[in-house]
Protein backbone atom coordinates (compact mmCIF):
# COMPACT_ATOMS: atom_id res chain seq x y z
CA UNK A 1 0.00 0.00 0.00
CA UNK A 2 1.26 3.20 -0.92
CA UNK A 3 1.92 6.17 1.31
CA UNK A 4 -1.02 8.53 -0.15
CA UNK A 5 -3.15 5.18 0.43
CA UNK A 6 -2.38 5.35 3.85
CA UNK A 7 -2.85 8.75 4.68
CA UNK A 8 -6.52 8.40 2.16
CA UNK A 9 -7.22 5.46 4.51
CA UNK A 10 -6.72 7.28 7.76
CA UNK A 11 -9.33 10.22 6.94
CA UNK A 12 -11.50 7.69 5.54
CA UNK A 13 -11.23 5.66 9.07
CA UNK A 14 -11.53 8.76 10.91
CA UNK A 15 -14.51 9.57 8.81
CA UNK A 16 -16.68 6.64 9.84
CA UNK A 17 -15.54 6.95 13.77
CA UNK A 18 -16.72 10.41 13.56
CA UNK A 19 -20.63 9.14 12.04
CA UNK A 20 -21.15 6.63 14.42
CA UNK A 21 -24.12 6.91 17.36
CA UNK A 22 -21.59 6.98 20.69
CA UNK A 23 -23.05 9.69 22.78
CA UNK A 24 -19.22 11.00 22.69
CA UNK A 25 -20.03 11.10 19.10
CA UNK A 26 -23.56 12.98 20.33
CA UNK A 27 -22.23 15.20 22.33
CA UNK A 28 -22.26 19.40 21.80
CA UNK A 29 -18.70 19.99 19.98
CA UNK A 30 -17.95 23.20 21.50
CA UNK A 31 -17.35 20.95 24.92
CA UNK A 32 -15.52 18.96 23.03
CA UNK A 33 -13.58 21.26 21.16
CA UNK A 34 -12.71 23.60 24.52
CA UNK A 35 -12.58 20.62 26.56
CA UNK A 36 -9.21 19.39 24.89
CA UNK A 37 -7.48 22.70 24.24
CA UNK A 38 -8.07 22.90 27.87
CA UNK A 39 -6.80 19.59 28.66
CA UNK A 40 -3.43 20.04 26.81
CA UNK A 41 -3.41 23.59 28.56
CA UNK A 42 -3.26 22.18 31.60
CA UNK A 43 -1.36 19.17 30.66
CA UNK A 44 2.02 21.09 29.14
CA UNK A 45 1.77 23.58 31.72
CA UNK A 46 2.74 21.10 34.61
CA UNK A 47 6.45 21.32 35.92
CA UNK A 48 9.39 19.38 33.90
CA UNK A 49 9.89 17.61 36.91
CA UNK A 50 6.59 17.43 38.24
CA UNK A 51 5.97 13.67 36.69
CA UNK A 52 4.17 12.38 38.88
CA UNK A 53 1.05 14.94 38.20
CA UNK A 54 1.67 14.15 34.34
CA UNK A 55 1.40 10.65 35.02
CA UNK A 56 -1.97 11.19 36.76
CA UNK A 57 -3.45 13.65 33.58
CA UNK A 58 -3.43 10.09 31.42
CA UNK A 59 -7.07 10.23 33.25
CA UNK A 60 -8.62 11.72 30.69
CA UNK A 61 -7.84 10.15 27.27
CA UNK A 62 -7.28 7.03 28.69
CA UNK A 63 -10.41 6.91 30.31
CA UNK A 64 -12.13 8.77 27.60
CA UNK A 65 -10.52 5.92 24.58
CA UNK A 66 -12.84 3.31 26.86
CA UNK A 67 -15.97 5.78 26.86
CA UNK A 68 -15.73 6.94 23.04
CA UNK A 69 -14.62 3.11 22.27
CA UNK A 70 -12.06 4.16 20.48
CA UNK A 71 -8.38 2.11 19.57
CA UNK A 72 -5.45 3.34 21.29
CA UNK A 73 -3.65 1.46 18.72
CA UNK A 74 -4.80 3.77 16.11
CA UNK A 75 -3.61 6.97 18.42
CA UNK A 76 -0.18 5.45 18.81
CA UNK A 77 0.29 5.35 15.57
CA UNK A 78 -0.57 9.00 15.13
CA UNK A 79 2.36 9.76 16.81
CA UNK A 80 5.19 8.62 14.24
CA UNK A 81 4.81 12.13 12.86
CA UNK A 82 5.27 14.21 16.61
CA UNK A 83 7.44 11.69 18.36
CA UNK A 84 10.57 12.04 16.48
CA UNK A 85 10.99 15.89 17.38
CA UNK A 86 9.57 15.54 20.60
CA UNK A 87 12.94 12.99 20.99
CA UNK A 88 15.33 15.11 19.54
CA UNK A 89 14.27 18.09 21.56
CA UNK A 90 13.85 16.08 24.84
CA UNK A 91 16.55 13.64 24.26
CA UNK A 92 19.71 16.14 25.43
CA UNK A 93 18.29 16.84 28.96
CA UNK A 94 19.59 13.28 30.67
CA UNK A 95 23.02 14.61 29.00
CA UNK A 96 23.02 18.79 30.30
CA UNK A 97 20.88 17.79 33.40
CA UNK A 98 22.58 15.28 35.51
CA UNK A 99 21.64 16.30 39.19
CA UNK A 100 20.21 13.02 40.74
CA UNK A 101 16.01 13.82 41.67
CA UNK A 102 15.44 10.66 42.60
CA UNK A 103 16.07 7.20 43.54
CA UNK A 104 14.21 4.06 42.08
CA UNK A 105 15.06 1.51 44.35
CA UNK A 106 19.14 1.50 43.97
CA UNK A 107 19.14 3.47 41.15
CA UNK A 108 19.73 6.94 41.02
CA UNK A 109 17.38 8.86 38.32
CA UNK A 110 18.74 12.29 37.15
CA UNK A 111 16.71 15.60 36.42
CA UNK A 112 17.39 15.09 33.05
CA UNK A 113 15.49 11.40 32.59
CA UNK A 114 12.51 12.87 34.51
CA UNK A 115 12.35 16.06 32.30
CA UNK A 116 12.61 13.90 29.09
CA UNK A 117 9.85 11.48 30.59
CA UNK A 118 7.87 13.89 31.04
CA UNK A 119 8.13 15.54 27.76
CA UNK A 120 7.56 12.64 26.04
CA UNK A 121 4.39 12.22 28.43
CA UNK A 122 3.00 15.61 27.58
CA UNK A 123 3.56 14.88 23.36
CA UNK A 124 1.98 11.50 24.05
CA UNK A 125 -1.44 12.98 25.78
CA UNK A 126 -1.41 15.98 23.02
CA UNK A 127 -1.73 13.95 20.17
CA UNK A 128 -4.28 11.32 22.13
CA UNK A 129 -6.58 13.96 23.41
CA UNK A 130 -6.60 15.35 19.68
CA UNK A 131 -7.48 12.14 18.25
CA UNK A 132 -10.10 11.90 20.64
CA UNK A 133 -11.62 15.39 19.65
CA UNK A 134 -10.87 14.14 15.84
CA UNK A 135 -12.48 10.62 16.35
CA UNK A 136 -15.87 12.06 17.57
CA UNK A 137 -16.50 15.12 15.89
CA UNK A 138 -17.01 16.18 12.21
CA UNK A 139 -15.43 18.75 10.65
CA UNK A 140 -18.77 20.37 10.50
CA UNK A 141 -19.05 20.16 13.74
CA UNK A 142 -15.80 21.61 14.85
CA UNK A 143 -16.38 24.02 12.13
CA UNK A 144 -19.66 24.75 14.41
CA UNK A 145 -17.96 25.30 17.03
CA UNK A 146 -15.72 27.79 15.77
CA UNK A 147 -18.26 29.40 14.90
CA UNK A 148 -19.73 29.58 18.01
CA UNK A 149 -16.18 30.85 19.58
CA UNK A 150 -16.43 33.91 16.71
CA UNK A 151 -13.61 32.75 14.57
CA UNK A 152 -14.51 34.83 11.22
CA UNK A 153 -16.45 33.12 8.62
CA UNK A 154 -14.06 33.47 6.14
CA UNK A 155 -11.00 31.17 8.41
CA UNK A 156 -13.92 28.67 8.90
CA UNK A 157 -15.50 27.99 4.92
CA UNK A 158 -11.77 27.76 4.15
CA UNK A 159 -10.71 24.79 6.75
CA UNK A 160 -13.95 23.38 5.78
CA UNK A 161 -14.43 23.86 1.82
CA UNK A 162 -10.31 22.34 2.70
CA UNK A 163 -11.64 19.20 4.45
CA UNK A 164 -14.09 18.59 1.50
CA UNK A 165 -11.57 18.46 -1.09
CA UNK A 166 -8.41 16.96 0.45
CA UNK A 167 -10.25 13.18 -0.07
CA UNK A 168 -10.87 14.74 -3.51
CA UNK A 169 -7.30 15.98 -4.58
CA UNK A 170 -5.74 12.94 -2.18
CA UNK A 171 -7.40 10.44 -4.37
CA UNK A 172 -6.12 12.58 -7.72
CA UNK A 173 -2.24 12.58 -6.10
CA UNK A 174 -3.10 8.79 -5.86
CA UNK A 175 -3.49 8.32 -9.26
CA UNK A 176 -0.91 10.89 -10.49
CA UNK A 177 1.81 8.21 -8.73
CA UNK A 178 0.47 5.43 -9.23
CA UNK A 179 0.34 6.39 -13.16
CA UNK A 180 3.92 7.98 -12.96
CA UNK A 181 5.27 4.98 -11.45
CA UNK A 182 3.95 3.13 -14.14
CA UNK A 183 5.95 4.81 -16.40
CA UNK A 184 8.98 5.40 -14.57
CA UNK A 185 9.25 1.86 -12.84
CA UNK A 186 11.91 1.11 -9.81
CA UNK A 187 12.32 5.12 -9.56
CA UNK A 188 11.98 6.68 -5.85
CA UNK A 189 9.96 9.79 -6.67
CA UNK A 190 9.06 12.50 -9.33
CA UNK A 191 11.78 13.34 -11.32
CA UNK A 192 13.52 16.68 -11.67
CA UNK A 193 12.31 17.08 -15.48
CA UNK A 194 8.64 16.13 -14.48
CA UNK A 195 8.30 18.48 -11.38
CA UNK A 196 6.86 21.24 -13.33
CA UNK A 197 4.76 19.76 -15.78
CA UNK A 198 2.87 17.64 -13.67
CA UNK A 199 2.28 19.43 -10.66
CA UNK A 200 2.04 22.45 -12.65
CA UNK A 201 -0.85 21.14 -14.32
CA UNK A 202 -2.59 19.10 -11.72
CA UNK A 203 -2.29 23.02 -9.83
CA UNK A 204 -4.11 24.74 -13.27
CA UNK A 205 -6.90 21.42 -12.73
CA UNK A 206 -7.28 22.69 -9.75
CA UNK A 207 -7.52 25.79 -10.22
CA UNK A 208 -9.98 25.53 -12.99
CA UNK A 209 -12.13 23.48 -10.42
CA UNK A 210 -11.97 25.90 -8.05
CA UNK A 211 -13.97 28.17 -10.31
CA UNK A 212 -16.16 25.65 -11.27
CA UNK A 213 -16.84 24.89 -7.37
CA UNK A 214 -17.46 28.74 -6.55
CA UNK A 215 -20.22 28.63 -9.59
CA UNK A 216 -21.72 25.39 -8.11
CA UNK A 217 -22.16 27.15 -5.05
CA UNK A 218 -23.24 30.42 -6.51
CA UNK A 219 -25.68 28.75 -8.20
CA UNK A 220 -27.28 27.18 -5.11
CA UNK A 221 -27.53 30.49 -3.34
CA UNK A 222 -23.87 31.16 -1.64
CA UNK A 223 -23.28 34.82 -0.96
CA UNK A 224 -20.53 34.75 1.12
CA UNK A 225 -22.80 32.63 3.89
CA UNK A 226 -21.81 28.86 4.64
CA UNK A 227 -24.05 26.48 7.04
CA UNK A 228 -21.79 25.23 9.72
CA UNK A 229 -22.99 21.63 11.48
CA UNK A 230 -26.42 21.72 12.86
CA UNK A 231 -27.40 24.67 15.29
CA UNK A 232 -27.30 22.77 18.44
CA UNK A 233 -27.80 24.32 21.98
CA UNK A 234 -25.98 23.08 25.02
CA UNK A 235 -27.35 20.53 27.10
CA UNK A 236 -27.25 20.51 31.41
CA UNK A 237 -25.44 17.03 30.45
CA UNK A 238 -23.03 18.51 28.37
CA UNK A 239 -22.47 21.38 31.03
CA UNK A 240 -22.01 17.99 33.48
CA UNK A 241 -19.44 16.45 31.61
CA UNK A 242 -17.30 20.02 31.03
CA UNK A 243 -17.71 21.10 34.67
CA UNK A 244 -16.89 17.38 36.04
CA UNK A 245 -13.27 17.17 33.67
CA UNK A 246 -12.39 21.09 34.32
CA UNK A 247 -12.83 20.36 38.02
CA UNK A 248 -10.90 17.08 38.02
CA UNK A 249 -7.83 19.03 35.83
CA UNK A 250 -7.56 21.38 38.32
CA UNK A 251 -7.70 18.97 41.05
CA UNK A 252 -4.81 17.33 39.58
CA UNK A 253 -2.44 20.40 38.37
CA UNK A 254 -3.00 21.93 42.50
CA UNK A 255 -2.17 17.53 43.73
CA UNK A 256 -4.42 15.85 45.99
CA UNK B 1 8.96 22.39 11.08
CA UNK B 2 5.47 21.55 12.64
CA UNK B 3 5.81 22.08 16.21
CA UNK B 4 4.04 19.37 18.98
CA UNK B 5 2.30 20.94 22.08
CA UNK B 6 4.12 19.28 24.15
CA UNK B 7 7.39 21.74 22.87
CA UNK B 8 5.48 25.18 24.06
CA UNK B 9 4.76 26.42 27.23
CA UNK B 10 0.63 27.70 27.68
CA UNK B 11 2.08 31.07 27.89
CA UNK B 12 4.36 30.97 24.76
CA UNK B 13 1.60 29.44 23.13
CA UNK B 14 -0.24 31.91 24.03
CA UNK B 15 1.54 34.71 22.76
CA UNK B 16 1.61 33.46 19.15
CA UNK B 17 -1.96 32.77 19.19
CA UNK B 18 -2.40 36.66 19.87
CA UNK B 19 0.43 37.32 17.04
CA UNK B 20 -0.91 34.91 14.34
CA UNK B 21 -4.67 36.08 15.33
CA UNK B 22 -3.44 39.68 14.62
CA UNK B 23 -2.34 38.70 11.24
CA UNK B 24 -5.12 36.71 10.38
CA UNK B 25 -7.84 39.71 11.69
CA UNK B 26 -5.84 41.69 9.19
CA UNK B 27 -5.78 39.22 6.67
CA UNK B 28 -9.80 38.87 6.78
CA UNK B 29 -9.96 42.99 6.98
CA UNK B 30 -8.49 42.98 3.34
CA UNK B 31 -10.04 39.81 1.85
CA UNK B 32 -13.24 41.62 2.83
CA UNK B 33 -12.21 44.77 1.63
CA UNK B 34 -11.84 42.71 -1.57
CA UNK B 35 -15.14 41.98 -1.62
CA UNK B 36 -14.53 38.97 -3.62
CA UNK B 37 -16.79 36.07 -2.83
CA UNK B 38 -14.82 33.82 -6.05
CA UNK B 39 -11.64 33.78 -3.43
CA UNK B 40 -13.02 31.99 -1.06
CA UNK B 41 -13.91 28.69 -2.86
CA UNK B 42 -10.51 28.75 -4.36
CA UNK B 43 -8.52 29.55 -1.03
CA UNK B 44 -10.22 26.18 -0.07
CA UNK B 45 -9.55 24.34 -2.81
CA UNK B 46 -6.05 25.22 -3.17
CA UNK B 47 -5.46 24.82 0.06
CA UNK B 48 -6.78 20.92 -0.18
CA UNK B 49 -3.99 20.80 -3.06
CA UNK B 50 -1.18 21.83 -0.97
CA UNK B 51 -2.14 19.19 1.31
CA UNK B 52 -2.62 16.69 -1.46
CA UNK B 53 0.93 18.16 -3.23
CA UNK B 54 2.52 17.27 -0.03
CA UNK B 55 1.68 13.78 -0.23
CA UNK B 56 3.72 13.71 -3.32
CA UNK B 57 7.67 12.68 -2.95
CA UNK B 58 10.16 14.21 -5.76
CA UNK B 59 13.14 13.02 -5.91
CA UNK B 60 16.35 14.79 -5.43
CA UNK B 61 18.72 14.68 -8.07
CA UNK B 62 22.39 12.95 -7.10
CA UNK B 63 20.63 12.07 -3.72
CA UNK B 64 19.04 8.77 -2.70
CA UNK B 65 16.26 11.16 -0.75
CA UNK B 66 13.12 13.18 -1.70
CA UNK B 67 11.78 16.53 -0.95
CA UNK B 68 8.33 18.21 -0.52
CA UNK B 69 6.61 21.38 -2.21
CA UNK B 70 6.59 24.57 -0.20
CA UNK B 71 3.57 25.26 0.49
CA UNK B 72 3.39 29.05 1.78
CA UNK B 73 5.62 30.35 -0.93
CA UNK B 74 3.70 28.52 -3.66
CA UNK B 75 0.18 29.91 -2.38
CA UNK B 76 1.22 33.68 -1.29
CA UNK B 77 2.50 33.13 -5.56
CA UNK B 78 -0.79 32.14 -6.60
CA UNK B 79 -3.44 33.87 -3.83
CA UNK B 80 -0.92 36.76 -2.60
CA UNK B 81 -0.39 37.19 1.49
CA UNK B 82 -3.29 37.44 2.81
CA UNK B 83 -5.67 34.94 1.38
CA UNK B 84 -2.49 32.62 1.04
CA UNK B 85 -1.74 33.30 5.05
CA UNK B 86 -5.38 32.42 5.65
CA UNK B 87 -5.33 29.19 3.65
CA UNK B 88 -2.18 27.90 5.32
CA UNK B 89 -3.89 28.80 8.62
CA UNK B 90 -6.72 26.06 7.35
CA UNK B 91 -3.55 23.72 6.07
CA UNK B 92 -2.17 23.93 9.47
CA UNK B 93 -5.21 23.30 11.62
CA UNK B 94 -6.50 20.21 8.92
CA UNK B 95 -3.18 18.69 9.50
CA UNK B 96 -3.03 19.27 13.32
CA UNK B 97 -6.50 17.17 13.68
CA UNK B 98 -6.39 14.48 11.28
CA UNK B 99 -2.40 13.57 10.74
CA UNK B 100 -1.22 14.99 14.17
CA UNK B 101 1.03 17.25 12.61
CA UNK B 102 0.89 19.99 14.48
CA UNK B 103 -1.17 20.58 17.36
CA UNK B 104 -3.66 22.56 18.42
CA UNK B 105 -2.03 24.14 21.06
CA UNK B 106 0.67 25.08 18.94
CA UNK B 107 -1.44 25.73 16.20
CA UNK B 108 -0.79 30.22 16.75
CA UNK B 109 3.21 28.83 16.99
CA UNK B 110 2.76 26.23 13.40
CA UNK B 111 0.94 29.47 11.75
CA UNK B 112 3.64 32.17 12.33
CA UNK B 113 6.59 29.74 11.68
CA UNK B 114 5.23 28.93 8.39
CA UNK B 115 2.20 30.83 6.90
CA UNK B 116 3.50 34.40 8.25
CA UNK B 117 6.83 33.60 6.78
CA UNK B 118 6.25 31.89 3.97
CA UNK B 119 3.13 33.95 2.83
CA UNK B 120 3.77 37.95 4.03
CA UNK B 121 7.74 38.03 3.92
CA UNK B 122 8.15 35.39 1.15
CA UNK B 123 5.22 37.48 -0.85
CA UNK B 124 5.98 41.02 0.05
CA UNK B 125 9.59 41.35 0.64
CA UNK B 126 10.71 38.62 -1.91
CA UNK B 127 8.35 37.59 -4.56
CA UNK B 128 6.60 41.44 -5.23
CA UNK B 129 9.41 43.27 -5.42
CA UNK B 130 11.54 41.03 -8.06
CA UNK B 131 8.43 40.59 -9.91
CA UNK B 132 7.23 44.03 -10.03
CA UNK B 133 8.38 44.94 -13.21
CA UNK B 134 7.15 41.37 -14.48
CA UNK B 135 7.93 37.81 -14.47
CA UNK B 136 10.63 35.88 -16.46
CA UNK B 137 11.73 32.64 -15.47
CA UNK B 138 15.19 33.39 -13.65
CA UNK B 139 12.78 35.66 -11.80
CA UNK B 140 10.88 33.17 -10.44
CA UNK B 141 13.84 30.40 -9.53
CA UNK B 142 15.65 32.77 -8.04
CA UNK B 143 12.56 34.57 -5.84
CA UNK B 144 11.17 30.65 -5.23
CA UNK B 145 14.63 29.38 -3.59
CA UNK B 146 15.36 32.86 -2.10
CA UNK B 147 11.76 33.07 -0.52
CA UNK B 148 11.96 29.12 0.96
CA UNK B 149 15.45 28.74 2.57
CA UNK B 150 14.85 32.99 4.25
CA UNK B 151 10.79 31.58 5.35
CA UNK B 152 12.23 28.56 6.55
CA UNK B 153 15.33 29.44 8.02
CA UNK B 154 12.90 32.68 10.22
CA UNK B 155 10.96 29.67 11.05
CA UNK B 156 13.36 27.25 11.91
CA UNK B 157 14.72 30.02 14.06
CA UNK B 158 11.66 31.12 15.92
CA UNK B 159 11.41 27.28 16.75
CA UNK B 160 13.92 27.40 18.46
CA UNK B 161 13.19 30.42 20.73
CA UNK B 162 9.91 29.24 21.14
CA UNK B 163 11.14 25.92 22.42
CA UNK B 164 13.99 27.40 24.76
CA UNK B 165 11.06 30.47 25.58
CA UNK B 166 9.33 27.59 26.82
CA UNK B 167 11.75 25.66 29.34
CA UNK B 168 11.76 22.59 27.43
CA UNK B 169 15.29 21.75 26.72
CA UNK B 170 18.51 21.98 28.61
CA UNK B 171 19.81 22.24 25.23
CA UNK B 172 21.84 25.80 24.94
CA UNK B 173 21.02 28.50 22.37
CA UNK B 174 23.79 28.21 20.14
CA UNK B 175 23.84 23.82 20.01
CA UNK B 176 19.87 24.53 18.83
CA UNK B 177 20.60 26.98 16.36
CA UNK B 178 23.35 25.25 15.17
CA UNK B 179 21.49 21.98 14.27
CA UNK B 180 18.45 23.46 13.54
CA UNK B 181 19.40 26.30 10.67
CA UNK B 182 21.47 24.04 8.73
CA UNK B 183 18.66 21.27 8.63
CA UNK B 184 16.47 23.91 7.26
CA UNK B 185 18.49 25.05 5.07
CA UNK B 186 19.20 21.90 2.61
CA UNK B 187 15.22 21.30 2.73
CA UNK B 188 14.34 24.56 1.93
CA UNK B 189 16.73 25.03 -1.25
CA UNK B 190 15.31 21.69 -2.34
CA UNK B 191 11.52 23.19 -1.77
CA UNK B 192 12.39 26.26 -3.66
CA UNK B 193 13.17 23.81 -6.44
CA UNK B 194 10.37 21.99 -6.72
CA UNK B 195 8.25 25.49 -6.14
CA UNK B 196 10.34 27.38 -8.88
CA UNK B 197 9.70 24.23 -11.21
CA UNK B 198 6.00 24.61 -10.54
CA UNK B 199 5.84 28.17 -10.83
CA UNK B 200 7.73 28.27 -14.00
CA UNK B 201 5.52 26.03 -16.01
CA UNK B 202 2.46 28.15 -14.61
CA UNK B 203 4.13 31.25 -16.34
CA UNK B 204 4.42 29.63 -19.11
CA UNK B 205 0.82 28.23 -19.86
CA UNK B 206 -1.04 30.23 -17.61
CA UNK B 207 0.43 33.30 -16.39
CA UNK B 208 -2.82 35.45 -14.99
CA UNK B 209 -2.63 32.80 -12.15
CA UNK B 210 0.94 34.17 -10.69
CA UNK B 211 -0.08 36.82 -7.93
CA UNK B 212 2.03 40.26 -8.03
CA UNK B 213 3.27 40.20 -11.32
CA UNK B 214 3.84 43.55 -13.07
CA UNK B 215 2.62 45.61 -9.93
CA UNK B 216 5.04 48.15 -9.84
CA UNK B 217 2.29 51.34 -9.75
CA UNK B 218 -0.55 49.05 -7.77
CA UNK B 219 -0.62 50.53 -4.24
CA UNK B 220 -3.84 48.92 -2.52
CA UNK B 221 -3.18 46.35 -0.29
CA UNK B 222 0.54 47.00 -0.02
CA UNK B 223 2.67 46.95 2.96
CA UNK B 224 6.08 48.55 2.75
CA UNK B 225 9.19 47.39 4.06
CA UNK B 226 9.11 49.71 6.53
CA UNK B 227 5.99 48.74 8.11
CA UNK B 228 6.62 44.84 7.60
CA UNK B 229 10.24 45.18 9.26
CA UNK B 230 8.19 47.36 11.39
CA UNK B 231 5.94 44.68 12.75
CA UNK B 232 8.81 41.99 12.77
CA UNK B 233 10.57 43.86 15.10
CA UNK B 234 7.50 44.74 17.78
CA UNK B 235 6.51 41.39 17.42
CA UNK B 236 10.14 40.11 18.45
CA UNK B 237 10.36 42.33 21.06
CA UNK B 238 7.16 41.51 22.68
CA UNK B 239 8.38 38.06 22.29
CA UNK B 240 11.29 38.37 24.11
CA UNK B 241 10.30 40.55 26.59
CA UNK B 242 6.64 39.57 27.58
CA UNK B 243 7.05 35.65 27.10
CA UNK B 244 10.18 35.98 29.34
CA UNK B 245 8.72 37.91 32.23
CA UNK B 246 5.27 35.20 32.10
CA UNK B 247 8.06 32.31 32.38
CA UNK B 248 10.10 33.43 35.05
CA UNK B 249 7.74 35.65 37.18
CA UNK B 250 4.13 34.14 36.62
CA UNK B 251 5.12 30.32 36.53
CA UNK B 252 1.60 28.92 37.75
CA UNK B 253 -1.41 31.08 36.71
CA UNK B 254 -3.49 29.11 39.10
CA UNK B 255 -0.92 30.77 41.92
CA UNK B 256 -1.36 33.94 40.05
CA UNK B 257 -5.01 34.01 40.06
CA UNK B 258 -5.32 33.12 43.81
CA UNK B 259 -2.93 35.71 44.58
CA UNK B 260 -4.81 38.47 43.19
CA UNK B 261 -8.28 37.03 44.29
CA UNK B 262 -7.05 36.28 48.11
CA UNK B 263 -3.73 37.76 48.25
CA UNK B 264 -2.05 34.42 49.19
CA UNK B 265 -0.70 32.02 46.93
CA UNK B 266 -1.68 29.42 49.31
CA UNK B 267 -5.08 29.52 51.12
CA UNK B 268 -5.25 28.13 54.40
CA UNK B 269 -7.79 26.90 56.73
CA UNK B 270 -8.45 25.53 60.12
CA UNK B 271 -11.40 24.36 62.70
CA UNK B 272 -14.08 21.69 62.29
CA UNK B 273 -14.16 20.43 58.74
CA UNK B 274 -11.10 21.05 57.80
CA UNK B 275 -9.17 19.34 61.08
CA UNK B 276 -11.61 16.35 60.63
CA UNK B 277 -10.69 16.08 56.90
CA UNK B 278 -7.12 16.56 57.32
CA UNK B 279 -6.99 13.97 60.23
CA UNK B 280 -8.42 11.48 58.10
CA UNK B 281 -5.97 12.77 55.13
CA UNK B 282 -2.78 11.65 57.31
CA UNK B 283 -4.26 8.13 58.44
CA UNK B 284 -5.41 7.20 54.50
CA UNK B 285 -2.19 8.39 53.33
CA UNK B 286 -0.07 5.47 52.57
CA UNK B 287 2.22 7.45 50.62
CA UNK B 288 3.30 10.62 52.17
CA UNK B 289 6.15 13.18 51.58
CA UNK B 290 5.35 13.89 47.64
CA UNK B 291 8.67 15.49 46.88
CA UNK B 292 12.15 15.90 45.33
CA UNK B 293 14.91 16.19 46.72
CA UNK B 294 16.41 19.50 46.89
CA UNK B 295 13.58 20.55 44.22
CA UNK B 296 10.67 23.19 44.96
CA UNK B 297 8.47 21.54 42.07
CA UNK B 298 5.10 21.59 41.80
CA UNK B 299 3.91 18.46 42.95
CA UNK B 300 7.28 17.32 42.90
CA UNK B 301 8.25 13.53 41.55
CA UNK B 302 9.11 11.15 44.13
CA UNK B 303 8.70 7.13 43.55
CA UNK B 304 5.57 6.93 46.18
CA UNK B 305 4.36 10.22 44.31
CA UNK B 306 4.65 8.16 41.07
CA UNK B 307 3.05 5.23 42.04
CA UNK B 308 0.29 6.53 43.88
CA UNK B 309 0.12 8.58 40.24
CA UNK B 310 0.08 5.24 38.30
CA UNK B 311 -2.46 3.60 40.98
CA UNK B 312 -5.35 6.84 40.54
CA UNK B 313 -4.77 6.25 36.67
CA UNK B 314 -4.92 2.40 36.69
CA UNK B 315 -8.09 2.90 39.46
CA UNK B 316 -9.94 4.91 37.01
CA UNK B 317 -9.28 3.93 33.38
CA UNK B 318 -10.11 0.17 34.93
CA UNK B 319 -13.52 1.86 36.26
CA UNK B 320 -14.39 3.41 32.59
CA UNK B 321 -13.63 -0.26 31.06
CA UNK B 322 -15.91 -1.65 33.71
CA UNK B 323 -18.40 0.80 32.56
CA UNK B 324 -17.68 0.28 28.73
CA UNK B 325 -18.20 -3.47 29.10
CA UNK B 326 -21.50 -3.16 30.95
CA UNK B 327 -22.55 -0.84 28.17
CA UNK B 328 -22.08 -3.08 25.48
CA UNK B 329 -23.80 -5.98 27.24
CA UNK B 330 -26.69 -3.67 27.83
CA UNK B 331 -26.91 -2.98 24.49
CA UNK B 332 -26.24 -6.79 23.13
CA UNK B 333 -29.22 -7.50 25.55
Amino acid sequence: MSGIEKQLREIDKLNTLQQRDQWMCLMHPLVKLCLTIIYIGFVVSCHKYSLSTVVIFAVYPFMMFNFADLSLRDAIYRMRLILPIVLAVGIFNPIMDREVVMHLGNVAVSGGVVSMITLMLKGFYAVLSAYLLIATTTIEDICYALRRLHVPKILVTVILLIDRYIYILGREAERIMTAYKLRAPSQKGIHYKAWGPLVGQWLIRSMERAQVVYESMTLRGYRGEYDYGKKRKLSAKDILFFTVWLVAFVVIRRGF
Amino acid sequence: MHMADALLSPAVAGTMYVASAGVAAYSIKKIREEDDNKKVPVMGVMGAFVFATQMLNFTIPGTGSSGHLCGGMLLSALLGPYAGFLTMIGVLLVQGLFFADGGLLALGANVWNMAFYGCFLGSMLIWKPIMKKGASKAKIIASSILGCVLTLQLGAFSVTLETLASGITELPFGVFVATMQPIHLAIGFVEGLITAAVLVFIHEARPEFLWGVGAEDERAGKLSKKATIGVIAVVAALFAGVVSLFASAFPDGLEWSMENVAGTAELEATGGIYDIVASIQNITSFLPDYAFKHSEAAAGTSVSGLVGGIIVVALLVAISYVVRLGSKKTKSE
